[in-house]
């Protein structure tokens, strides 16, 4: 017999553009097995989570419920490493206002909100901001942390979302980014990573993000 | 510190190829989609759109087989237009690896289509592209939306387009002057500008670039999100490193 194999699993509940993110995984780590899955127990057996996501909180919530993953989900996020990326970062969160409000998982406090369009102005500039937030931009890391190795101080990621998270508790925080206002683009604590811009898109600093997620312990 | 300037290559695909028109008639072939690709993501591409430049069902599969590809090595956002008229269509080039789809022709036949892309995959994904020319060229110049590559005109105002696109959901706007399209004479400034001014969405320039003091002026003065360009990449002029070089040397934020 063989080493274990180290499975991955993604959620797959419908939304976003999961393929990538499957892709991405599978050409960092050649030896893994990349499971996209909305099987509870899928999740449950895997070595490591990815919670990926696009669209609107409120859609990927109700999503998470009518599949039944909400408890394996929560499960999972108690001991194994647990990457989430865009709407799985605000997803962790107390609350979102997007949607009328919606609750998120309440794994990390905070909340999340829609970029303050009266603030949405370029510092030096002037300039409007345009929401999406859309594009290439600095992760200015303020934690160190195991998902950080070998990438630079203040790279630049792929973002693209309207609403940001801003994380209540500043021990949390792994990243900020600054676009009007300054909001939380990394947090986690423990076993659990989140990150608001997309690793599988960010081309070399995202890939060796998830290169270091593969071969994380979920340990800081 | 902050949002960068986007560079963004784009790609005509006709049965796989990259094909570049002078106003869409001249057609010169710059070889094989996927090989193209990989070399703008080698020299630091932000983005890459691939546009289908036949719309016809059998380039479609084409393209579903090239994006297919490019999700497999190319981790920058996919963006493919062209033909996409159904939220089936939609689907198919997310499910391939597309990150957006760029809708022209369906938005005008039906506004309504690209508030229900946005509603089913999120407004990220939704670009409304906009083929403009100009109607009126005195002082106050006004800008058409057309069709059809150009030939037919739609008798719509190019800004309120943008405007009502940006209400119906969609996620970024793709401007292109099709007065410009292929000349080498630089951004319709004056359209850019106007749009972008005019709308909170991004907002991507087209149509015109001949060289690098293009790209920086459609930022610059034309107040563009994003810059895209075809033939000055596609013959090996200019690598899309030189390109963000020289916007830097201009103090635009580039992701170098």
């Amino acid at each position: 017999m063989s080493v274990a194999m180290n499975t991955v699993a993604v959620i797959d509940y419908g939304m976003g553009n999961l393929r990538s993110v499957c892709k991405a995984l599978e050409h960092v780590a050649p030896a893994a097995r990349v499971l996209l899955t909305a099987d509870p127990d899928a999740l449950v057996r895997a070595d490591r989570v990815v919670f990926p996501g696009q669209g609107a909180i409120g859609g990927c919530i109700a999503e998470l419920d009518r599949l039944s993953l909400r408890a394996a989900v929560l499960q999972v996020m108690d001991t194994k490493p647990f990457l989430g990326i865009c709407l799985g970062l605000q997803a962790l969160f107390d609350f979102s206002e997007e949607g009328g409000g919606t609750r998120g998982l309440g794994v990390l406090p905070g909340r999340v909100a829609l970029f303050p369009r009266e603030q949405m102005h370029d510092a030096i500039s002037g300039q409007v901001l345009k929401v999406p937030h859309m594009g290439w931009n600095q992760a200015h890391q303020v934690a160190g942390h195991p998902l950080w190795r070998g990438i630079a101080q203040d790279a630049r990621f792929y973002f693209v979302h309207s609403y940001y998270a801003d994380a209540g508790d500043r021990g949390q925080v792994m990243a900020v980014t600054e676009y009007g206002i300054r909001f939380t683009s990394a947090a986690g604590r423990e076993n659990i990573f989140a990150v608001q811009f997309h690793p599988e898109k960010s081309q070399q600093a995202g890939l060796r993000l998830l290169e270091n997620f593969m071969s994380w312990d979920g340990t800081t | 510190m902050g949002l960068s300037k986007r560079i963004i290559p784009c790609l005509d695909v006709d049965h796989g190829r990259v094909v570049k028109g002078v106003r869409f008639v001249d057609i010169r072939d710059a070889g094989d989609a996927g090989e193209i690709a990989r070399r703008y993501d080698e020299q630091g591409a932000d983005e890459i759109t691939f546009l289908d430049i036949t719309a016809s069902s059998d380039n479609r599969q084409t393209m579903v087989h090239v994006v297919e590809a490019m999700a497999e090595q190319v981790f920058i956002p996919l963006t493919v237009g062209g033909g996409i008229r159904r939220i089936e269509d939609i689907r198919r080039m997310l499910v391939a690896g597309a990150d957006k789809v760029a809708i022209n022709t369906a938005a005008l036949a039906n506004p309504e289509f690209v508030r229900d892309a946005a509603s089913h995959f999120g407004a990220q994904c939704i670009v409304v592209a906009i083929d403009a020319k100009q109607v009126k060229r005195d002082e106050s110049p006004r800008w058409e939306v057309f069709t059809h590559g150009g030939r037919r005109a739609t008798g719509i105002d190019a800004v309120s387009w943008a405007v009502k696109m940006m209400e119906y959901g969609a996620g970024e706007i793709l401007l292109t002057s099709m007065d410009r399209d292929g000349t080498r004479d630089g951004f319709d400034l004056e359209l850019t500008r106007s749009v972008c001014d005019a709308v909170t969405i991004p907002v991507i320039a087209s149509g015109g670039v001949g060289n690098l003091d293009h790209l920086v002026d459609g930022v610059l003065l034309g107040h563009a999100d994003a810059v895209l360009a075809a033939s000055i990449f596609h013959f090996g002029e200019y690598t899309v490193g030189d390109a963000k070089r020289r916007m830097a040397e201009r103090g635009i934020e580039v992701r170098l």
